[in-house]
């Protein structure tokens, strides 16, 4: 069972990370960062039968964590949007150089 | 004596000179703007007061330090607040004391725009030069010594000529590279006097006699001396000060010139000789140095002949003056080392007037080109005299202090190196040539530039600013008895040191290096007994297990 | 012996300092007050030669046989080096402070006169009380420290008083060129006091010349260098080849200022330097020899240049370098009194001459300022029959010239004869050949010199008046200038007197003179220089009594004065005879004239050689080292960073796919350090 839960983790992270990598779309970068938190939160459960309370509790704290930031993370995207009419990541890179 | 002995004069004088100033910063800084100028005076003015009585209190007799404190600052890494003057610093703390309020006074005029600010900047970076001097821990004169940058950066970057960004950065930077240096090679001697004794200490006194291999020496005394040779400044490093001078306003040139490049030859005489004795008495290390201040007398004041700039061209003979410092301190002869303080006071009185000089000519032309003036003596024939005299004493006139540095720190340095000291002694020649030229231009021929037909000769404030430093010079040249014999005691014990701990006598350049672990006896002042060993592998044994008792312990 | 207490032996040096104080206030803050320093300005040095008198008297009964050392305070006390402000009374110092106090105050009142139009009269007074009181340091000064400080404080007095009418750039320029070729020479002097303290552990004279013979090896290499360096400082100073040029060029002062410092005092410091360090050069035969050559080459080809100048100042000037010459053989050859000698004769007529023309400049410039003429007033050819407007400064002058022609009895026959016989005697040793060659150099020149005065009276005071409409307002200077000018003139004639050698005086008509005067000053100064004259008894053997080609001291002498006489007769018949224009009529030399016109072009070649290439190398160092190397490097290694930063900022592309690939990147190399190892 543990075996199966830490796999399943590692291959939502895993989709979750080459997301972040390929995808131009601001929303969906957003959503594979939730899919690797939610991935690290499994793992988190499935651990915790075995090490004890503390996965649990660190699974509240990544949800709480996340839920703020897709509140500003949203927020953010959202106010990009009316700017710039568009959320494709690549017309963001003000910060370049 | 004995007033001051009531008013316990020796147990608070250090600190009142050395904080005072960071008070007055604040008062400055918050204080009404129109009597900025006048706040920062007084506080300077008080400083002196507090300072002058120093000259009295202070023992020639006693070699070491006086004034001592030592109060924990920072316990967990050893470090504390200890100051202590001795008689190297006595006379250099005295000409910043001196030299503060009369830059103050002098910027009057020139400093025009935020004046609360620019007075702040003068009395913090007081605090710093002084910390400098009196520090008698490690990490205190690091954090003195960088503090001493932050506001000079200000002063040249704000109140500055037209390139005073560029000059600014390149001071800065200039400077923090060197004492960079200095802080890895301070946290070295820091590290490996733990692994000695387990103990935590920046103590200069623990730190002094950490026994080092001479290739340890040699590598530390590089990377301090990186940092102090570019504060002397000593070719090739000294491509900052020209810039630093010309974008300066008056009082930061002043400041600059008479106490800030003090530091660099302090440092010699604080921890390069007394540190790193073997390194310091090596005769290569000392031919290069030697070399390098005396292509700063010649090389420099070749170069300072044909500015155009007034102030460039004094900020040239800066480098021709410290190089007669490096002569003279490494000369390691007493002639040698007492003139080179001497020069170094000479050069805070008679540079620092020249600057003064030149930004009391800059307010009345706004310009500082040589070509621009001409004929100025028959105008001003007061301002004409203290000029000339001014000049006369930075070449070196017998009478002067000029002259007495030159020549002790020449007669030192050819008792040891006599070639270099014929060699250096021509820079008595080019010492006229670069300066009378100006003179000339400046000062006599016809009047020939309708604007400078009316000008005003000196106020009754320019005097009393320049005054005192042309009291000084005449004194130094006449009876620098009082100067000298407050420094002697401290410079002849320093010399003991370091003739315990030479370097072993090899031949020249170009002989084969010395055995690389080569350990060098230590004099058996303060060092625990278990380290008192001459032998090698001894030595490294001790050093391995101290070592890791002190991690061991470091690490729970 | 009796006891003798120097008195107030600080008040000589210290009353011109205090002139220099007083005038210089004056100068500064009431320019126009010309009351106080017409007293003060003379009446200080006057004072001082009154003391100096009483103390000379004191001396003079007393016999001193060691010089008496007043310390007045400890000035530079270092380790093993002490050396304190002290003064030294011997007996050659009390006569060069006669000297200097004596002909000084003449000078000074002379000045009342020639100043007295000037709007900087104070400012003048002030610059040459300032120079005795340095002189003074220098000449009375107990040790080589304090003498520097009177050997620069004098090249610095020079210096303001060459460019005393700082307007005119060619004056200006000309003081500047004198500090700087003073300075090489004091370049010397310091390296020789290093290395005399470096071997000799002192630098008070006392010490050093009571040690030397012991400390140094008779012609070593160091003894040698020393005073060689030494010799350096007085080459500058007393301008000699090849540091002579300055001193022509700084007739640009005031004309008393010429007579005061650059004929009577300043520039006889550098052979008062070598007389007071006889033993360290009589302990050399290198560098005496040296001395000599330089001293007798100097004085011949000073004199050739002397033969054609046409300005006034200018033939005075060169005559000086030239007798300068003659005084430096003198102290070269170990003659040490008769340099000396010399030097106080040379003050007296020197002087007078320089001063006598002082008052034709004065005269001539007043007439032409009267009638507009912008002619030069220092150029001789636009004088001429000056005798009939200035009988007075017609007859001192000559009498001067007379003088420095070495006519009997005059100063200059005593003295310059020695120095020219002194050379012949000297001649022996490993140096023979050299002294014997010097002896004639120095006749020579002795000629010439009688040539060049003479033309310079037939020139000046002779003939028809050529000043053009100016001539009408010529008149004879005012007592104050003349009754300085008669003095010098009385002590020009009898001022030899004081020294006249045995063998003359025992010659029939020559030694005329009363007996008491015989080589007294060779007696006074005994004390002085018997070291070194024992050095040269020991070393190399008792003075000749017969020249190279035969004949005694009385013959040569005789023989030198006869030429001189021939010749100043055939110049004035040959002279006389001429016919001559004012200046702007007059075609330029040609030939060999020309080369000596313009001095043997050694200011130009000094010029190409040495200036324009410090100059050109400076600019050279500044623009492409500095600048090109020093400050390019330096700003290299910024630029080296923000390049690399450059390279550093391109990966920030501002893609945020490539950061999350660099993260992933990133993470599984930790991953594989971690787990990997």
């Amino acid at each position: 069972m543990l075996t199966e839960s830490l796999v399943l983790s590692g291959v939502l992270f895993s989709i979750g990370v080459a997301g972040v990598m390929i995808r131009r779309n601001a929303i969906i970068l957003f959503m594979c960062i939730e899919l690797m938190l939610n991935a690290v939160n499994l793992a988190f459960i499935a651990l915790a039968q075995q090490i004890g309370i503390e996965g649990h509790v660190f699974v509240f704290f990544v949800m709480t964590v996340a839920a703020a930031e897709a509140a500003v993370g949203l927020a953010i995207i959202i106010s990009i949007f009316r700017l710039f009419e568009t959320v494709d990541i690549r017309n963001f890179n003000l910060l370049r150089w | 004596m004995a007033f001051l002995d009531t008013i316990g004069y020796a147990s608070w004088a250090v600190h009142f000179i050395l904080w005072t100033p960071l008070v007055g910063m604040a008062v400055v800084m918050f204080g009404p703007a129109e009597r900025a100028k006048e706040l920062a005076l007084g506080i300077a003015l008080l400083v002196f007061a507090v300072s002058v009585p120093l000259w009295f209190a202070f023992n020639p007799a006693d070699g070491g330090f006086q004034f001592t404190a030592a109060v924990p600052w920072i316990t967990d890494w050893g470090i504390y607040y200890r100051v202590g003057i001795d008689g190297i610093s006595v006379l250099l703390i005295l000409l910043t004391t001196l030299i503060m309020p009369l830059a103050i006074l002098g910027s009057f005029r020139y400093i025009v725009e935020r004046e609360r600010t620019f007075y702040g900047m003068m009395l913090l970076l007081q605090t710093g030069i002084i910390g400098a001097f009196v520090a008698l821990d490690l990490f205190l004169f690091f954090v003195f010594w960088e503090l001493m940058l932050v506001p000079m950066y200000f002063i040249i970057g704000v109140w500055g000529g037209e390139r005073r960004i560029y000059a600014a950065i390149k001071f800065f930077l200039f400077t923090a590279v060197g004492s960079l240096l200095m802080l890895v090679a301070i946290l070295y001697l820091f590290f490996k006097y733990r692994m000695l004794t387990g103990d935590l200490s920046f103590a200069y006194l623990d730190l002094l006699n950490v026994p080092l291999t001479f290739t340890e020496q040699v590598w530390l005394f590089s990377a301090f001396a990186l940092a102090f040779v570019i504060k002397v400044p000593i070719f090739p490093f000294h491509t900052w000060l020209p810039d630093a001078h010309v974008e300066a306003p008056t009082p930061g040139s002043v400041v600059l010139a008479a106490v800030l490049l003090k530091l660099g030859s302090y440092g010699f005489l604080r921890f390069l000789l007394p540190y790193f004795p073997a390194a310091a008495t090596d005769a290569t290390i000392v031919l290069v140095l030697m070399v390098l201040g005396l292509i700063g007398i010649t090389y420099a004041a070749w170069v300072a002949a044909v500015q155009p700039d007034a102030k460039k061209l004094v900020a040239y003979t800066s480098v021709a003056h410290m190089g007669f410092v490096v002569l003279g301190v490494f000369a390691l002869t007493l002639q040698g080392v007492q003139g080179a303080i001497i020069v170094m006071l000479s050069h805070g009185a008679s540079t620092g007037a020249l600057f003064l000089l030149l930004g009391m000519l800059y307010e009345r032309r706004h310009t500082r080109t040589i070509a621009d003036f001409g004929g100025l003596a028959s105008v001003m024939p007061v301002f004409a005299t203290i000029f000339v005299f001014t000049a006369l004493a930075s070449i070196g006139l017998p009478g002067t202090s000029g002259f007495i540095g030159e020549f002790l720190t020449l007669l030192g340095a050819f008792q040891t190196h006599p070639w270099i000291a014929l060699i250096g002694a021509t820079g008595v020649i080019f010492a006229a040539y670069y300066m009378l030229p100006m003179v000339q231009r400046m000062w006599y021929n016809e009047v020939d530039k309708p604007e400078n037909r009316n000008l005003p000769d000196l106020s009754r404030r320019e005097l009393t600013v320049l005054v005192p430093l042309v009291v000084v010079m005449l004194w130094m040249g006449v009876y620098p008895k009082p100067f000298l014999e407050r420094t002697e005691q401290t410079v002849v014990e320093l010399l003991e040191g370091v003739e315990r701990n030479r370097a072993p006598v090899r031949p020249r350049l170009g002989a084969s290096p010395p055995p690389p672990m080569e350990v060098v006896t230590v004099d058996d002042r303060a060092m625990p007994a278990a380290v008192e060993t001459s032998n090698t592998g001894d030595v490294v044994a001790e050093l391995t297990e101290a070592g890791r008792e002190g991690e061991a312990r470091h690490g729970d | 012996m009796e006891n003798f207490e120097p008195t107030l032996l600080g008040l000589i040096v210290l009353l011109p300092l205090v002139g220099f104080l007083i005038n210089g206030a004056v100068a500064l803050f009431t320019p126009g007050n010309k009351g106080v320093s017409t007293w003060v300005g003379p009446g200080v040095v006057g004072l001082a030669f009154l003391i100096a008198v009483v103390n000379f008297i004191g001396m003079f009964g007393a016999e001193l046989t060691a010089p008496i050392v007043r310390s007045y305070w400890s000035w530079m006390p270092v380790g093993d080096l002490q050396v304190d402000a002290a003064l030294q009374l011997d007996q050659l110092s009390i006569l060069m402070t006669l000297i200097v106090t004596g002909v000084g105050f003449l000078i000074h009142v002379f000045s009342v006169g020639y100043m007295k139009g000037d709007p900087g009269y104070a400012r003048y007074f002030a610059f040459l009380n300032l120079f005795v009181f340095f002189m003074l340091t220098l000449v009375l000064g107990a040790n080589f420290p304090v003498l520097f400080v009177g050997w620069e404080g004098v090249g610095l007095c020079s210096y303001l008083l060459i460019g005393f009418w700082f307007r005119d750039r060619e004056k200006a320029d000309a003081g500047k060129k004198a500090f700087i070729v003073n300075r090489i020479g004091d370049f010397g002097l310091l390296i020789a006091m290093f290395m005399i303290f470096a071997h000799v552990g002192t630098l008070d004279f006392v010490g050093v010349f009571a040690a030397a013979p012991e400390t140094f090896v008779y012609g070593g290499a160091v003894v040698t260098a020393i005073a060689l360096f030494l010799f350096l400082g007085a080459v500058g100073k007393s301008a000699q080849i090849p540091l002579y040029v300055w001193l022509p060029d700084a007739m640009a002062g005031p004309t008393p200022v010429s007579a005061l410092i650059h004929a009577a005092t300043m520039v006889t410091a550098g052979v008062y330097l070598i007389a007071r360090s006889s033993v360290l050069f009589a302990l050399s035969p290198t560098a005496m020899m040296t001395v000599a050559i330089v001293g007798a080459v100097t004085a011949l080809f000073a004199a050739t240049i002397g033969l054609v100048q046409t300005d006034i100042k200018k033939v005075l000037a060169y005559s000086t370098v030239s007798q300068l010459g003659f005084m430096v053989v003198g102290v070269g050859v170990g003659a040490y009194a008769a340099g000396i000698f010399h030097l106080m004769t040379h003050a007296f007529f020197k002087a007078l001459l320089f001063m006598g023309a002082g008052a034709v400049i004065h005269a001539m410039h007043h007439a032409f300022h009267e009638t507009h003429q912008d002619w030069d007033a220092q150029d001789m050819r636009n004088m001429g029959g000056l005798k009939r407007f200035m009988p007075k400064t017609w007859i001192f002058m000559w009498i001067g010239t007379l003088a420095i022609a070495g006519v009997w009895p005059l100063a200059g026959f005593f003295s310059k004869d020695e120095i020219i016989w002194m050379a012949a005697a000297h001649a022996q040793g490993p140096f023979e050949v050299v002294f014997t060659l010097v002896w004639v150099i120095l006749f020579i020149a002795a000629m010439l010199t009688a040539f060049y005065m003479t033309r310079l009276m037939i020139l000046t005071f002779h003939g028809e008046n050529r000043s053009g409409p100016g001539g009408r307002h010529i008149h004879e200077a005012p007592a104050v200038m003349w009754v300085p000018l008669a003095i010098l003139a009385v002590l020009s004639i009898v001022g030899g007197w004081i020294n006249i050698p045995r063998p003359i005086s025992a010659t029939p008509i020559l030694g005329w003179i009363p007996p008491w005067h015989t080589e007294w000053l060779h007696y006074w100064l005994a004390p002085v220089t018997a070291t070194a004259d024992n050095v040269f008894r020991t070393r190399v053997g008792e003075l000749l009594e017969v020249g190279p080609f035969g004949g005694g001291e009385a013959f040569w002498a005789a023989v030198a004065f006869m030429i001189a006489m021939v010749i100043i007769a055939l110049t004035t018949v040959w002279l006389g005879k001429q016919e001559r224009k004012p200046a702007v009529e007059t075609p330029p030399y040609r030939g060999f004239a020309k080369v000596l016109y313009d001095k043997w072009y050694v200011d130009e070649i000094y010029d190409a050689v040495i200036v324009r290439p410090v100059v050109n190398g400076s600019r050279a160092l500044w623009r492409y080292v500095d600048d090109g190397i020093v400050d390019r490097a330096a700003n290299g290694v910024g630029s080296l960073a923000r390049g690399l930063g450059w390279l550093g900022s391109r990966l920030q592309t501002g893609n945020l796919n490539v950061y999350a690939l660099a993260i992933v990147a990133g993470a599984l190399l930790i991953l594989l350090t971690v787990v990997g190892l």
